[in-house]
């Protein structure tokens, strides 16, 4: 660390010297790595370094006032009450000291310095400067709002990180309705936990069907009825007009009480959620000339169009790194999988052992009873084949591309799911005709392609 | 105070102590036991906190339900009968457990 340090600030000095004026000693010492996002995807980037021998000083910064924590929770155990903050810490303070990795906690960076060789200066909100050798950007996304009228109203609330979930369970107790606005994943998570609470939910979908990017037809419509027969009123092709507030104006903000349907409807709503999906952060990889097209534009070694900052996770649209994918497609992924996977391709990028990322993306999502369990991406299927068994309340749907397995969702079939997740990392194929009997392991019939 | 004593595949072990309530997956990954990944972060979603119990240990712990049944016949590495995943095993206050790491968990 130090001896870059020498090599860094001796440059410095040396073209300071060449330049009128110049104060090279008010350039602190780049060294050592920033990353920038103290979530899933940076904390696991500083785990996986430390593993594969990174040695270099860490600084793992994030704007958020927690430790880094797990999100998935939030809409689910956490909210519901059944897990302790405690439990979503990553790491403790002990584990990361032991790796000399400075965790930074409540700092937004605004502005990042950066010359060619990648090495720069971050600048956070409140004035404090991150001198660096290296940049990593795992920024991720932020919820896109919902810009109707009373969409400031006091109540009217998003869940994204901990200071969301935290706002939305300090209400719980008062609140009587809720209405949950999108049908995605974090939509039917929290309507499911708020209606377990006790809650009256109305979930209101915008499109003609539920989790409309995620899953396929069979999946949405077996979503769709599992929810209803439990008493979820999800409505469909149905937009929120506006937001009502109360009659009577406090002093300070005015809260929300109803919302108004495009039909004129007003459901009451001392709670709305919204959950209409996310964008991704790439504001900084724009200041810095990064090339970004639905997040920051990354090759199959996680490196930006500079080809030195690494950026991963939520915020970064990558190469499909499916095996067998058409060529030259790109995607952006959300979740768990996909920002503890990338990260580890970043960390091999970073150690100068480049791999590519031939990880099976796979996704969960619990939704009252229903662990629905995702292996591969369904993009560009042409057959499904659907193994139901009602009495057991299990339900699988397999995707097919011109006879080979592609993906699966699975809602309570973990054997399903597993057996389509090892024979996708294994390139086997588990041929369709024999998968359609719901009694037959998909385990026996898995063939080498 | 519960503790855990991991043995990783090489057999390197690791002595945790951990907190009444917590599971052991939790403990593992906080202190940064390798050999425990655990991406669904305890929602029985990953199988990547499989751990072999040893045997004089096994009736300290909760029994298993169907679901961890299944999920255990998709760990990297194959089950054995002694196999259990990390996140469903809470420690109590004065549990003593010897756990081993399979050599890869994904
Ligand atoms: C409620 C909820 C439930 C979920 N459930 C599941 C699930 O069941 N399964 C699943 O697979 N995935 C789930 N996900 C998705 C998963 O959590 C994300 O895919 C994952 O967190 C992405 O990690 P990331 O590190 O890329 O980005 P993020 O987790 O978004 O982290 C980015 C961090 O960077 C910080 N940051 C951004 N800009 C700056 C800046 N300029 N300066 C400093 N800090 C900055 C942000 O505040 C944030 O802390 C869920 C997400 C949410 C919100
Ligand atoms: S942590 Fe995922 S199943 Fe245990």
């Amino acid at each position: 660390m130090s001896t870059h340090a020498v090599e860094q600030s001796s440059a410095g000095a040396a073209t300071g010297a060449a330049t009128e004026g110049a104060t090279p000693s008010e350039t602190p010492a780049r060294t050592g790595l920033l990353i920038i996002g103290a979530s899933q995807s940076g904390v696991q980037l500083a785990v996986s370094l430390r593993a594969l021998g990174f040695e270099e000083h860490i600084t793992l910064l994030g704007d958020e006032d927690h430790r880094p924590y797990q999100r998935p929770a939030l809409s689910k155990e956490f909210l519901q009450g059944t897990v302790e903050s405690e439990s979503l810490i990553f790491r403790s303070n002990e584990y990361w000291a032991e790796h000399n990795v400075d965790l930074v906690k409540g700092e937004y960076i605004v502005r990042i310095d950066k010359e060619a060789d990648g090495s720069g200066v971050a600048h956070s909100s409140s004035g404090k400067q991150f001198p660096f050798k290296r940049l990593a950007l795992t920024v991720g996304a932020r919820a896109r709002k919902l810009e109707i009228e009373g969409g400031d109203l006091d109540g009217v609330l998003y869940l994204r990180n901990a200071d969301d979930a935290l706002a939305l369970k300090a209400r719980v107790g008062d609140a009587q309705d809720v209405v949950v606005i999108g049908g995605g994943f974090i939509g039917l998570e929290a309507a499911s936990s708020l209606q377990k609470m006790g809650k009256n939910v109305t979930v209101l979908e915008f499109g003609p069907r539920l989790v409309g990017r995620a899953v396929g037809e069979e999946t949405a419509e077996y979503f769709l009825q599992a929810h209803r027969s439990r008493g979820l009123d999800i409505r469909l092709s149905t937009s929120a007009k506006r937001f009502t507030a109360d009659g009577a104006a406090g002093d300070g903000r005015r809260a929300v009480a109803g919302v108004e349907l495009q039909d004129g409807t007003v459901l009451p709503a001392q709670i709305v959620l919204i959950g209409i999906g996310v964008i991704p952060n790439t504001q900084l990889a724009e200041q810095l000339g990064l090339a970004v097209d639905n997040g920051i534009v990354v090759d199959r070694f996680a490196l930006a169009s500079d080809g030195t900052t690494v950026a991963i996770g939520d915020c970064a649209n990558m190469p499909n790194p499916v095996p067998g994918s058409a060529p030259g497609e790109r995607i952006r992924l959300e979740s768990v999988n996909n920002a503890i996977e990338h990260a580890k391709v970043a960390a091999y990028s970073l150690t100068g052992r480049r791999e590519e990322y031939a990880g099976i993306p796979w996704f969960w999502s619990n939704q009252a009873d229903l662990k629905l369990q995702i292996a591969g991406l369904c993009n560009g299927y042409d057959q499904t084949v659907l193994r139901r068994d009602p009495e057991r309340g299990k339900f699988s749907v397999l995707y097919y591309r011109q006879g080979q397995v592609i993906a699966a969702d699975c809602v309570n079939a973990p054997l399903d799911f597993m057996a389509v997740k090892n024979a996708l990392a294994k390139g086997q194929n588990v041929p369709a005709a024999a998968a359609a009997d719901p009694a037959t392991p998909l385990k026996t019939i898995t063939t080498d392609s | 105070m519960p503790t855990v004593h991991f043995t990783d595949a090489e057999g390197a072990v690791r002595d945790v102590q951990g907190n009444a309530g917590d599971s052991v997956m939790e403990t593992a990954v906080r202190n940064g036991v390798p050999g425990i990944v655990a991406e669904c972060g305890g929602s029985l979603s990953c199988a990547t906190c499989h751990v072999f119990v040893r045997e004089d240990c096994l009736s300290q712990l909760p029994p298993m339900e169907d679901m961890e049944d299944e999920m255990l016949y998709g760990t990297a590495v194959d089950r054995e009968d002694n196999s259990r995943l990390s996140c469903q095993l809470r420690l109590s206050d004065d549990i003593e457990l010897f756990v081993t790491t399979p050599e890869t968990q994904v």
